[in-house]
């Protein structure tokens, strides 16, 4: 709801107020923030401390609010009461900027991520081009973190990531493509809009979710996302039992706040373009209100766009939760086999099926 | 990839524990909202019957840590009855137990011949202070309210002579 | 600035300069070191305070040997000043997840040079209590097996099951982790009413968690990929490297002394499977774990069906003095063969006790299965030879 709010807010200012442009910049800037910082928080709560602690046959928090509601409070008010260590032989100035550029990432990804037909921060003709380009950024925040920690296991863990994230950018895009040669565009608001505007083979009840048409690239998709974020079964550079916590071991205090609440945040902005592209985004198919284009949409969407958008990523963001806490970790030389011999021929023939299907069809 | 069922199962199986989990709720007991109570036989803490000891020293002596503190003096009781010589009796001055050492291994308990220590399976008594960790006499007199009688035994288990 | 400063800053200078051209010489030369990675004491894949010297080649080990000693806390010497019984509470401490296992040996030992056996019923409940003891230790490593993998949720089903087991072993001891309970001559106390019927629904819902973890962590494709080829352990190696139990029996060779040994418990008395494997790696030293575990619980069953009535302890004196002479008794405990030499001089407590722990012996074959492996299998190679730091530095 707070998201909501936080979108309403903005969209009535660039509509029914009139806002100056640096009022509407500000504003942008407020819900951009709101629009990271919750579904972060959410993640954190709701999955990772209530559903998986389930999964384990445990309650989870239950001491801070009612059921353990404030624990993420808690912990926020616990990281930062923490004293804040820079080890002696670090690089000092890489080594205070390397969460900063991993959380600058998620925040320019959710740029390009609309929330209902006029909620969105920017609608940029090469969103998702943008997207791919711009989450690259936290594979450098990575290795400058595990380099200039002057540890070896951060080391051993940033130069992990490094080529795991790279090998794990290719499936990735190239998942992607196979979304963006359905729907012609590469703008995020035009694909939403081209799944819940589209019909299968003429039955317009569902729209056209590309989960349904793209599913191989879905798969793909969630996958790469899985290792991007560096979870399990790909979490080799935090490896938790040799690494200690791989990148982030030396850090403490509001550095290491940035990093968990970055990881977090990143895995529900991941969600949320997951969403945009394969669930159908802050839709519902135009045809149960009888809509045609996103200038007929109602108002009212506006509102309930986020929600939705909300709820997707949840559902998202649960299966990446599942699979973290059901399966062992992939050996380094496992992951780089996997991406480079099985994802990447897989999502190379998504993209010739779908091309070939295209054209023909 | 071939064999994808493997995966999905174990998928299946957390998936199952999450329902269950939800539905009959977790094995945990919220302390100290909810407390556990131990078996009849656990090894809490150390209760003394004073009028029982003598302080013959078996327990101190055969203690592994030597946390059992013990001072008494002979006293002359009046005689049993009239005419007879006043009889002496050990009167215990201090009986400690230091729980910062005890191993809670029940050497003390069982090789005391007079019945005068007892196992309570109390555990709640911790302190803030190391050195509130050593029970005097008074406060070991006082745990004897919370022993319980001995379990009735399995079927086929010979009859104790004590 | 004074000469002193300005001449040590010089040195200071040239060692620098010295040291950068060694440096560009290396790397001229296209050879640069190896890192020297410690596995230290504090870590969260050694099982306590194990120490590995690593010498890595990126990520593939060149070299790797274990430094142990950081939890020595002087058993056999202790024992050299303490009575039987106190020895006996001791020894509780070696192996503290099977911990009935540790005393079992011991008291064997004291008990042949005694000449005394116990009672058929306390050598009964000894061995059930044995065989709870070995599920109690095993069912943990299968949960942390999966911790070191990457998997974290088995490992909390495995203590979920576990606190079943051990609210058993306080039910009919007195202690969940230090029971304390074997005697020279039987057992200290009986059976609380009821605790069979018990015992035996918690033996179901162990099945049930053995059948649970093999479904989520054995079957999953990713812990095969993991284990399997990893560490192999030909069958001459383990056997001249000393390594017993489970490593053993993974390794192909048909060995268990609850079998081969004769000696006064009641494994002889049911029907029980040895399980082996002849492939020798990391996922047949967990399969056997895992199967043991499963043979475990059908042996406590069947034991629960034929407990023999009568006494539990047998004629001692209340003060024993065991004569002199000197005995060596050692048994299939959870983590391999553990076994004590009991040298004694007919005193109220042992002269010597030398105590054989079976974890020491696994850790010794570290160096040579870890050459060449990469980082994340150290921890893989680890958690299958699974060994408790009490028993390896007592």
């Amino acid at each position: 709801m707070i998201t909501a709010m936080g979108e309403l807010s903005m969209v009535l200012a660039v509509l029914a107020f009139e806002a100056p442009y640096w009022g509407q910049s500000l504003l942008r800037v407020l819900g951009g923030i709101v629009a990271v910082l919750l579904p972060a928080g959410t993640i954190v709560y709701v999955f990772l401390f209530k559903m998986m602690s389930f999964m384990q046959s445990r309650l989870g928090p239950m001491e801070a609010g009612p059921y353990g509601s404030l624990q993420l409070v808690a912990e926020v008010g616990k990281w930062l009461q923490k004293e804040d260590i820079v080890p002696e032989r670090a690089d000092a100035r890489i080594f205070k900027m390397a969460p900063i550029i991993v959380l600058v990432s998620t925040f320019l990804l959710v740029a390009v991520v609309p929330f209902g037909p006029d909620a969105w921060f920017t609608n940029f003709e090469a969103g998702i081009f943008y997207a791919l380009a711009v989450s690259s950024l936290s594979v450098l925040g990575i290795l400058m973190a595990g380099w200039a920690s002057a540890n070896k296991y951060s080391l051993l863990g940033g130069l992990r990531a490094a080529g795991q994230l790279i090998a794990y950018e290719l499936p990735m895009v190239l998942a992607v493509i196979g979304v963006i040669i359905q729907a012609e565009t590469m703008n995020l608001q035009q694909i939403v809009i081209a799944q819940n505007a589209g019909s299968i083979f003429g039955f317009d009840g569902l729209g056209n979710p590309y989960i349904i048409t793209q599913f191989v690239g879905f798969i793909v998709f969630m996958i790469a996302i899985q290792a991007e974020l560096t979870q399990a079964p790909f979490d080799m550079p935090i490896a938790e039992s040799e690494l200690v916590s791989g990148y982030m071991t030396e850090y403490s205090g509001f550095r290491f706040l940035i990093f968990f609440i970055g990881e977090f945040a990143t895995a529900g902005v991941f969600a949320l373009i997951a969403s945009v592209l394969f669930l159908g985004g802050w839709g519902v198919p135009f045809a149960w209100f009888g809509w045609t284009d996103v200038d007929s949409v109602d108002n009212w969407m506006n509102i309930v766009g986020p929600v939705i958008m909300l709820t997707k990523m949840m559902l998202v963001t649960f299966l990446i939760m599942w699979v973290r806490f059901s399966y062992p970790r992939f050996r380094e030389d496992q992951l780089q086999k996997f991406a480079w011999k099985v994802l990447i021929p897989i999502s190379l023939g998504n993209i010739a099926l779908t091309s070939i299907f295209k054209v023909v069809m | 990839m071939a064999k994808v069922p493997g995966l999905v199962k174990g998928l299946g199986v957390t998936l199952g524990t999450l329902f269950e989990t939800v539905t009959k709720g977790a094995n945990t007991v919220q302390y100290p909202h909810e407390k556990e109570s131990p078996p009849t036989r656990a090894r809490g803490v150390i209760a003394l019957h004073e009028g029982n000891c003598t302080s013959c020293m078996l327990c101190a002596r055969s203690c592994p840590d030597w946390c059992i503190y013990i001072e008494g003096h002979k006293e002359l009781a009046p005689p049993r009855r009239e005419g007879g010589k006043p009889r002496q009796v050990n009167k215990l001055d201090r009986f400690d137990i230091d729980y910062a050492l005890c191993m809670y291994c029940g050497i003390c308990v069982e090789v005391c011949p007079f019945d005068a220590l007892f196992w309570s399976p109390e555990y709640e008594y911790s302190e803030p202070r190391i050195a509130d960790l050593l029970h005097d006499k008074a406060k070991l007199s006082e745990w004897m309210e919370t022993v319980p009688e001995a379990p009735e035994l399995e079927a086929g288990a010979e009859k104790k002579k004590k | 600035m004074s000469i002193t400063d300005r001449v040590l800053g010089d040195r200071q200078r040239l060692a620098y300069i010295a040291s950068q051209a060694a440096d560009s010489r290396l790397n001229v030369e296209l050879e640069t070191e190896g890192m020297t990675l410690n596995i230290g004491p504090q870590h969260p894949a050694t099982h306590g305070t194990l120490r590995i010297i690593a010498r890595l080649d990126g990520e593939q080990v060149v070299w790797a040997e274990p430094s142990c000693g950081y939890m020595h806390r002087g058993y056999e010497k202790l024992a050299e000043v303490r009575t039987y019984p106190q020895v006996t509470t001791l020894v509780n401490r070696i192996d503290w997840l099977g911990s009935f296992a540790n005393e079992v040996p011991f008291i064997l030992a004291a008990e042949k040079l005694m000449d005394v056996e116990a009672p058929a019923r306390a050598q009964h409940i000894r061995t059930i209590l044995f065989e709870l003891s070995r599920i109690a230790n095993v069912s943990l490593f299968l949960g942390d097996l999966g911790v070191q993998m990457g998997a974290i949720t088995p490992v909390f089903f495995a203590f979920r099951d576990r606190e079943y087991v051990l609210n058993l072993i306080e039910g009919a001891t007195g202690g969940r982790f230090h029971p304390n309970f074997d005697r020279i001559g039987g057992l200290k106390d009986d059976l609380p009413k009821g605790w069979i019927a018990e015992t035996k629904a918690v033996m179901k819902k162990l099945r049930t968690f053995c059948d649970q973890i093999e479904e989520l962590l054995f079957g999953n494709e990713i812990f095969q990929s993991r284990t399997r080829g990893i560490g192999v352990i030909p069958r001459d190696i383990a056997l001249q490297y000393g390594l017993s139990g489970a490593n053993l029996r993974a390794s192909g060779v048909d060995w268990d002394l609850r079998r081969d040994h004769a000696l006064p418990m009641a494994w002889n008395k049911v029907d029980w499977k040895v399980w082996t494997h002849p492939d020798g790696d990391s996922f047949a030293r967990c399969w056997v774990r895992l199967q043991e575990t499963r043979e475990a619980t059908k042996i406590v069953d069947q034991l629960l069906d034929t407990i023999p009535s009568g006494p539990i302890m047998a004629k001692v004196p209340k003060i024993i003095k065991v004569p002199e002479g000197e005995a060596w008794v050692s048994t299939e405990n959870p983590l391999g063969e553990m076994g004590y030499y009991v040298v004694s001089r007919g005193e109220l407590g042992p002269f010597r006790v030398k105590i054989r722990s079976a974890s020491f012996n696994n850790i010794s074959v570290t160096p040579w299965v870890l050459r060449g492996v990469y980082v994340p299998d150290i921890v893989t190679i680890l958690a299958s030879l699974y060994f408790i730091l009490g028993d390896i530095d007592r």
